[in-house]
């Protein structure tokens, strides 16, 4: 760096004819005009090879995206088989991750952005929640199989697996959540505060409720994350072949509820695509290719709304 | 004044009641301060969890014997534990995703953020985001199915499941994510300061590459860190198309497998809890939570000193 500059230098010290100066702008002009090209041929390179993977995987999955394939359990022969205890599973799941990641997230969040004292206790906790987002979520798997399945004997059950993705999506929520926060100008608190409200009435009634949409992108993001985990699960024990249903969350006989679900085996939409992936047969490859394409779709419409969510928030509110 | 003043209770009452509202708001302040210290929580579980469990390893394995030996076969009857073949695979994958993640990654994000469009940078801007949010066992098909079929072709020598086509697919998947982390702290860098550079004559292309990349410098270095991080944590795509195999090789046309590989291999199967295969897969995991954890710390401090910049 320090050597092209001083070149620079002299050459720009060194005088000049008129020539020189205009073969100079021409030569500086072309590399504009080059290096514009080669980023807009990577950005259309590297857009358009994904475009083609997604186009190629849903065109693989295509024949088999019909009723049948929700309605349906896995199955030894690749034609009847179906995604029925998948995604069964994977929205009881979420739902237990939702319960337990969101409040705390959130909780976590405006802590440590209203409450928290600036000291060295606050600095770990935060260093903690970036560290975190970054760990791979494989180790978040070994965690759970450590903490949940064989100290607090859990099980391998549904709970277990709604409680690693929680964990999986606390950092998310807690990031998210204090992004929304921050952006909220001081002066609505102070005014707030000028009417004789305590500290909790200006978290709840301003301060959540003005970075409601901020906290729900974080929310939706988090979300799709965990619904297109595969690797944790797997740590904690997904079942590959579940040709049952949990028990039903709402019964028809008193309390009406029942938590057995719970305690049930589960499978989920990447791990069962990922158990078809690996049978070396082509006819599960295609059923593979269905699951994927309902995944990335599930992803893509969730991680949208969350995207366009910000950026109207962005572009509505001018504080 | 008077009449509110006649209105208002006793003095007495209304301390009463400021003790009762800052008795209930203390008590808030205490449940949200454990919600922030469960992430600290998490943390301390990871280490607790990773220790105690390869801890039992280390009873049986030499750490000498962990870290030199060239074979990892805790399976097998003639059981080795060299932890060498799968730091092999997880750098070779890595090393190609980062030869094809870096470079694109970084032009697309000094092109997005010096000299697109406002148009074209609002549209290719969240649909990278979009990009990053795309689960990765549908990259680990694309892998399997789409990159080593096609590389076949070129090369018909190449086995099923190799490093190449696991490498170049996790590339693929990180590229959004490194051209956004660096196209963000690029846009960061002050308006003035490319101003001052234009008015001194100088081209877009002199502007981006001597003011702006310069001064963005450690946030870029931490988009390519927390790349880097994530090239090494990657689970799915390896596990499905680099092979299970653990070969002590960095040649990208065989298959071998990584650290995250291998756990996923162990928990597929059923080991009994407390077994020393079962504690092997602690071990890997302490191995790769060390490897993480310093680059998301270096990553952080990257940009964190970027951030204290401007």
């Amino acid at each position: 760096m320090m050597k092209k500059n001083s070149v620079s230098e002299e050459s720009l010290i060194k005088p000049k004819t008129l020539e020189e100066v205009r073969a100079m702008i021409r030569s500086h002009k072309r590399n504009d005009f080059i290096f514009s090209s080669i980023g807009l041929l990577t950005i259309t390179f590297a857009l358009l090879t994904l475009l083609i993977l997604f186009v190629d995987l849903v065109m693989d999955g295509y024949p088999k995206l019909n009723y049948q394939f929700f309605a349906d359990f896995p199955s030894r022969r690749a034609a009847n088989a179906g995604i029925l205890s998948a995604w069964v599973g994977s929205s009881l799941i979420m739902l237990v991750t939702f319960i337990t990641a969101v409040p705390m997230g959130v909780a976590a969040g405006v802590y440590l952005e209203e409450y928290a004292p600036k000291n060295w206790f606050t600095d770990i906790v935060e260093i903690n929640v970036t560290n975190l987002a970054g760990v791979p979520s494989i180790i978040y798997g070994l965690l759970a199989l450590g903490l949940f399945v064989y100290t607090f004997h859990l099980g391998q059950t549904i709970v277990t697996a709604g409680l690693t993705l929680g964990l999986l999506m606390l950092p998310i929520v807690i990031v998210s959540t204090r992004e929304a926060i921050r952006s909220i100008p001081v002066a609505i608190r102070e005014a707030a505060y000028a009417v004789g409200a305590t500290k909790w009435q200006v978290v709840l009634h301003h301060v959540i409720q003005y970075s409601f949409g901020g906290i729900l992108t974080g929310i939706i993001i988090g979300m799709a994350r965990a619904l297109g985990e595969t690797a944790p699960i797997i740590t904690v024990g997904a079942l590959t072949f579940i040709a049952f249903l949990p028990p039903a969350p709402l019964t028809n006989v008193a309390p009406f509820i029942s938590f057995e679900w719970l305690q049930s085996g589960f499978t989920v939409l990447p791990i069962q695509m990922f158990s078809w992936l690996s049978r070396p047969e082509h006819a599960f490859h295609i059923n593979a290719a269905a699951a994927g394409a309902v995944i990335i779709m599930l992803t893509l419409v969730m991680n949208g709304t969350a995207i366009w969510l910000r950026y109207r928030i962005r572009k509505n509110i001018k504080w | 004044m008077t009449t509110t003043q006649l209105k208002d209770p006793p003095i007495s009452k209304r301390l009463a009641k400021n003790i009762k509202r800052n008795f209930v708001e203390r008590v808030i302040e205490i449940i949200l301060m454990f919600a922030a210290l469960a992430a600290t929580f998490i943390t301390l579980g990871i280490v607790y969890i990773l220790v105690t469990e390869a801890s039992g390893f280390f009873k049986e394995v030499s750490i000498i014997e962990f870290l030199t030996s060239r074979q990892w076969s805790p399976l097998f009857e003639d059981a080795h534990y060299g932890i060498l073949p799968l730091i092999s695979g997880t750098l070779t994958t890595s090393f190609i995703a980062l030869t094809i993640a870096i470079p694109i990654g970084t032009v697309a994000a000094i092109y997005l953020s010096e000299f697109a469009s406002h148009k074209t940078r609002e549209t290719v801007k969240p649909i990278l985001e979009l990009l990053v949010g795309v689960p990765t066992v549908v990259f680990g098909y694309f892998a399997l199915l789409f990159v080593t079929p096609l590389l076949q072709k070129l090369n018909p020598d190449l086995p099923t499941f190799n490093m190449l086509g696991a490498g170049i697919v996790m590339g693929v998947m990180i590229i959004p994510y490194i051209a956004s982390v660096a196209e963000d702290a690029m846009r960061a860098v002050p308006m003035n300061m490319r101003e001052g550079s234009y008015a001194m004559g100088a081209t877009k292309f002199q502007t981006a590459i001597r003011v702006v990349t310069p001064a963005a410098t450690s946030g870029i270095i931490a988009a390519y860190i927390l790349g880097i991080s994530r090239a090494v944590g990657e689970t799915m795509v390896v596990a499905i198309a680099a092979g299970q195999q653990p070969t002590f090789t960095f040649n990208p046309l065989e298959g071998a497998a990584t650290i995250t590989a291998y756990i996923v291999q162990v928990a597929m199967g059923d080991l009994p809890h407390g077994s020393l295969g079962y504690q092997s897969i602690f071990a890997a995991g302490m191995v790769l939570f060390v490897i993480t954890f310093v680059f998301n710390i270096l990553g952080h401090m990257a940009r964190k000193r970027f951030a204290e910049r401007y």
